[in-house]
């Protein structure tokens, strides 16, 4: 059997280190026989994802700055100049004030609202809007979201707001680029211990009543995350599209806690 | 030096990829070890998995040194 991503070109935006679920995805993505580029931020971040990239034999790194709209030019110039067609995205990217991320939702300023919208939903867009041009053979655009964009999840706060945006645009996106084959989905993953999931409050409870209440009683890893990316990048998931896929050992079907513990303080 | 310390030195020297003689006790991460924000934060997770610990964030804030860290290990292993 020929590899499922054999001669296709795909850009992985938001690598941070190798616990990333982006480097997860794109992992497996090299492995069945893409060819990638990435995109980083900043001299940090660079430093972080040049080893990795040469991991999967790319040494086409891209610095894209999504907040500014001239850096995401740069960015699709940069890929049409070099591959001048693409058949896929990864966008894993996401920010938000740290001091935002606990308390109260309701005391969120304007000023950060506004930029965790803009990186972590309008960004999606952005992309989207320059490499649809380069995807002539159809194409698979997906994203990373998280169960806090339809429930209230305590500390996840504006970001489950910008999530939600991000699970709106996903499926208005898919709706306009479906007649050019190209399709647009996101994945829902649980939590994980990732350089992002640290700037949550209180993470480790999210970690622990996830892996205590979902139908699998654990948490997920990168491997799970890795399969969902690469079964909605490549072929396998031809007629899918506008989707939120969750991969979250089933956490999101629960209605109440599982966990007999947690049932019996409950009902004290 | 305890078996601790050991530990968290050679986990400081594989992440940061600094020289074993600079990483002393008094060290601290960003001034002396190069190391930046994403690294302390890396750092902290690194300790949390080796020694099967939880640190939480107001206590890693104050993980800056070398010896902080093995105290805050010492402490809660």
């Amino acid at each position: 059997m020929s590899k499922l991503l054999e001669g296709k070109r795909g850009l992985i935006m938001g690598v941070a280190n190798d616990r990333s679920m982006a480097w997860g995805i794109a992992k497996a993505c090299a492995e069945q026989g893409a060819e990638l580029a990435f995109s980083y931020q900043g001299e940090a971040l660079e430093k972080r994802v040049r080893p990795l990239a040469a991991e999967v034999g790319s040494d086409f790194l891209i610095e894209c700055d999504v907040s500014d709209n001239a850096s995401i030019d740069n960015l699709a110039a940069e890929i049409e100049k070099r591959w001048s067609k693409i058949d896929f995205f990864l966008h894993a990217v996401g920010y938000s004030d740290k001091s935002e991320l606990r308390g109260r939702f309701v005391d969120t300023s304007l000023d950060n609202f506004l930029m965790t919208m803009n990186i972590s939903a309008f960004s999606f867009v952005s992309v989207a809007q320059r490499l649809e041009k380069m995807m002539t053979d159809g194409g698979s655009m997906l994203t990373l979201t998280y169960y806090g964009a339809e429930k209230v999840v305590p500390h996840y706060n504006v970001m489950g707001v910008a999530k939600a945006a991000l699970e709106a645009c996903t499926r208005y996106m898919a709706r306009d680029l479906g007649e050019k084959d190209i399709r647009v989905n996101a994945i829902s993953a649980g939590p994980m211990k990732t350089l992002a999931a640290s700037g949550v409050g209180d993470f480790r409870m999210l970690l622990k009543y996830n892996e205590k209440n979902a139908p699998l009683k654990r948490n997920i890893t990168l491997e799970d995350v890795a399969g969902a990316g690469l079964y909605l990048l490549s072929g396998l998931s031809s007629g899918v599209t506008g989707e939120i896929h969750y991969v979250d050992a089933g956490f999101n079907i629960t209605g109440m806690p599982l966990d007999e513990e947690s049932m019996r303080i409950i009902c004290q | 030096m305890s078996e601790i310390a050991e530990k968290v030195k050679k986990i400081v020297v594989e992440h940061l990829g600094v020289d074993e003689d600079k990483v002393t006790d008094t060290a601290s991460f960003i001034d002396d070890l190069g190391a930046d924000s994403l690294d302390t934060v890396e750092l902290v997770m690194a300790f949390e998995e080796e020694f099967g610990i939880e640190i939480p964030d107001d206590a890693a804030e104050k993980i800056q040194t070398v010896k902080d860290a093995i105290d805050f290990i010492s402490a809660n292993a």
